[in-house]
């Protein structure tokens, strides 16, 4: 079966084809599980944090928890599948090296390891729970909002668990469907207490990781899935940190603000490239990359300048986070809108398995949107 | 140990001792390692072996040809271990913690100055001086015994109704106070309803309303302290009612299965609310779960406070000396409503609550024992009850007259540092105030 595997051909729609190599399975067949809806553009090499190494995202990870478990003796890495590994592979090797006591598997049970993460933190240890999919982070809910969250007011700043950081792979996949492609930010960002990342790629996920171990507030750090292997780039092996609750412009543009995190990053890259090729429309990209709390500024500012916003998000659009951020720019920047503030998201339903292709927010939507938006 | 194969045999379950753990008494060997094991999983065999046994990895037992159901025994299930019969008399000698005068009468004034400072904060409420209270009637001797048998240093986790812990780790009078009247003294800076006590100084960590949650919270807390090599233990303390909450599920399984130095401390005080133990589970109680878990586990009277100093200290040492869990079901009853916003006489009869108060109390059974021996009488019971209910009267009136705590306490400690919206909401309230403060008790709060 491996072999087959390799005989794949991808055709102009995206779809799959299987070459038939394989003989008495016969003729080769479409498949709709999309090629991937993006691609991955790799940021300039940095230059700022010494060596550099060839890394995927899930390498950049394990880079970070290993330079973590180094540097703090009190660091423990916890949940379902960790010690081999993990099924994404972002804690290789790191059980041999730091120790069973360090890197270890919890019982099948998210509240509990959420809990137990907390009682770590508030003991004074730095823990980093991984939850095996966001999809199923909602049992530990009640640990994250009623307890992680609200531990350090509630108490007058006696006790929090600011030393706990809880990371979930993230995202769509292709075919992940309804529990295995996710993007549950919205819940969170309802949560005064906690903090919420997103990163667009190896680089960034390193450096908002670090910040969020480093943060002393519980943070939930949330990792595009389909980026694991895709995104590839040059990545500092030296710990470094880049801050929480700054957006970034990735691109400067003066007609329409594009504003997106995660795997749709990428996506909002190409939509701007259409723009200039097709329309002649110059656009701002912004990566949020913090959800909670987020950077109303960078997003306003770049409002006022270009007067036209476009959010987009795989998660369903209704309560989605783009509803906050139109919400909180319509307030700030009411008189300098030149149209209504587009939201191109999943739609309202569960995230469909062969719908896929048709249920994300593509390319095509977001330029469409961009197109309305001019000619409004 | 023998109460354990005893369970084994109620339950028609083979236990199998591999090594030997110390018993209870004076043994001067205490085990760095667990290797005590119900199920024998060191013993499993190699897949070469030619004997007919099982070799599924997800339990290690016999073949059995028969098909029998394992019956549930609840009609003689865990026994109750005390040391002290309902009049106060020691039963066992060697079982008599002889603790020193000086020791007994400290649990006596703990147990009784929380007594008395539960009257009048349910007075208080009661008369609209404070929003709402919990009382721990008939429960003070699982708070003190299980409290002096522990280190300072010990992280408590509870769950609301262990005031009596924190007075007997010397938590003023006038905080319990601060903290129901909400005033600019409470540590928690008037964030939450009454008896949501917390003590940073006597690791005491604050209380919360969602039930439970603290069980998997304290099993963290414990794997920290082992990995951080403190020597600490954690207590974790639990209703019979939180008991089903899936948390306690997750932080028994949790401590079991990554070794944590924790007790936990089950109140089955009868009642969750209103609902009785019947309707909460059908097994035998809380403490026949924990060898579900792999868990040393005991039931205790909860109202003979030696029994549950006993069990507590025995649990503690172990669980620090082996990193394992213990599970200690303290039974009581819960003679007080089960807050102010309760009246229990909807559920449950007058005559009841009668029996405990009247014949079955923690604080009588110690006045026995202490009166037995000469060490309390008369004289010193009405004395102390004037001076207890002075020193709490004192607090109380001292805790009415303090303002509350400056409103910009509403917005600080959401994060370590203010997030600039959140501060532009301050500043958004300040301006409101500054128009409308008519409309505002502000007179009652500090500036």
């Amino acid at each position: 079966m491996a072999a087959a595997a390799r005989l794949v051909l991808r055709t102009a729609s995206g779809a799959k084809v299987l070459r038939a190599g394989l003989g008495w399975l016969g003729a080769p067949i479409r498949v709709p599980h999309a090629a991937a809806h993006f691609t991955f553009h790799p940021d300039p090499v940095p230059t700022r944090h010494g060596p550099t190494q060839k890394m995927n995202l899930f390498q950049s990870i394990t880079s970070a928890l290993d330079n973590t478990l180094s540097s703090d003796p009190t660091a423990v890495i916890f949940g379902e599948d960790v010690a081999f590994g993990g099924v994404f592979r972002c804690t290789v090797g790191l059980r041999d090296k730091y120790g069973k006591d360090r890197v270890f598997n919890t019982p099948l049970c998210e509240q509990g390891i959420v809990g137990f993460g907390i009682g770590v933190a508030v003991a004074g240890a730095t823990a980093i729970a991984e939850i095996q999919f966001a999809d199923y982070i909602f049992p530990a809910f009640d640990q994250i909002v009623n307890e992680a969250a609200k531990y350090r007011y509630r108490s007058g700043n006696m006790f929090d668990c600011g030393n706990l950081t809880i990371r979930a792979p993230w995202g769509c996949v292709g075919h992940g469907s309804l529990y295995h492609s996710q993007s549950p930010e919205a819940f969170f960002a309802h949560c005064p207490g906690i903090k919420v990342v997103i990163p667009r790629s190896p680089v960034q996920a390193k450096g908002l990781l670090l910040s969020c171990i480093a943060d002393k507030n519980p943070c939930i750090f949330f990792e595009p899935k389909i980026l694991y292997r895709a995104a590839v780039e040059q990545v500092p092996t030296e710990p470094y940190l880049i801050p929480l609750s700054q957006a970034e412009v990735l691109q400067e543009g003066s007609d329409v603000t594009l504003v997106a995190w995660g795997t749709q990053v990428h996506v909002m890259k190409e939509v701007a490239a259409m723009a200039q090729e097709k329309l002649g429309v110059s656009c701002e990209v912004i990566d949020l990359q913090t959800i909670l709390p987020w950077d109303t500024e960078t997003v306003c500012k770049s409002v006022v300048k270009t007067g036209r916003l476009l959010i987009s998000h795989e998660a369903p659009v209704t309560g989605g986070f783009a509803a906050e951020i139109s919400s909180t720019v319509q307030e700030e920047c009411f008189l300098n809108l030149e149209a209504p503030i587009a939201r191109v998201c999943g739609y309202d339903t569960p995230f469909p398995h062969i719908f896929e292709p048709f249920y994300i927010p593509d390319k095509w939507k977001c330029f469409d949107a961009v197109k309305r938006m001019i000619n409004y | 140990m023998a109460a354990l194969m005893r369970f084994g045999k109620l339950c028609r379950i083979k236990i199998r001792v591999i090594g030997q753990s110390s018993s209870f008494k004076g043994s001067p060997t205490c085990l760095l390692r667990r290797t005590f094991s119900i199920y024998g999983r060191l013993s499993q065999q190699t897949f070469d072996s030619p004997s007919d046994k099982p070799q599924f990895p997800g339990a290690s037992a016999e073949f059995v040809d028969q098909l029998e159901f394992i019956q549930p025994n609840v009609i003689s299930g865990i026994p109750v271990y005390r040391v002290m019969d309902r009049k106060g008399q020691i039963i066992n000698p060697s079982e008599d913690p002889k603790l020193s005068k000086e020791t007994v009468l400290k649990f006596y004034q703990k147990m009784t100055l929380l007594n008395t400072m539960d009257r009048i904060l349910y007075e208080s409420q009661r008369q609209g001086r404070i929003s709402f209270y919990m009382t721990n009637y008939g429960e003070e001797g699982t708070h003190v015994g299980s409290a002096a048998a522990l280190e300072p240093s010990d992280l408590v986790f509870g769950q609301y109704r262990e005031a009596g812990v924190l007075m007997y780790r010397g938590f003023p009078l006038d905080l319990f106070m601060a903290q129901c009247y909400a005033n600019a003294d409470d540590l928690g800076k008037g964030r939450q309803m009454p008896v949501h006590y917390g003590s940073k100084e006597l690791n005491f960590v604050t209380i919360s309303s969602p039930l439970a949650t603290q069980i998997p919270q304290a099993a963290g807390a414990a794997y920290a302290m082992k990995t951080l090599n403190s020597n600490r233990a954690v207590i974790c303390y639990f209703g019979e009612g939180a008991a089903s909450e899936g948390d306690a599920h997750a932080g028994f399984n949790f401590s079991a299965t990554l070794e944590c130095p924790i007790i936990f401390f089950c109140r089955n005080n009868g009642y969750a609310i209103s609902t009785p133990t019947n309707e909460q589970y059908r097994g035998d109680g809380i403490a026949a779960r924990g060898p579900g878990y792999g868990m040393m586990s005991i039931r205790v009277d909860g109202n003979d406070v030696f029994a549950v100093y006993n069990a507590t200290r025995e649990a503690r040492r172990r669980a620090v000396a082996e990193n394992q869990p213990f599970l200690i079901e303290a039974m009581t009853y819960r003679i007080g409503h089960h807050s102010t916003s309760d009246d229990s006489s909807a559920y449950r009869s007058v005559d009841e609550v009668n029996y405990w108060d009247k014949q079955d109390h923690p604080i009588s059974r110690l006045r026995h024992y202490m009166t037995a021996r000469g060490w309390w009488a008369e004289d010193e019971e009405r004395s102390w009850r004037k001076q207890s209910r002075q020193l709490v009267m004192e607090a109380f009136e001292k805790a009415e007259r303090r303002l509350k705590p400056r409103p910009e306490w509403l917005f600080t400690d959401v994060y370590d540092e203010n997030p600039t919206g959140l501060q532009k909401q301050q500043e958004a309230l300040q301006r409101h105030l500054e128009q409308y403060k008519e409309h505002y008790p502000l007179d009652l709060y500090d500036k």
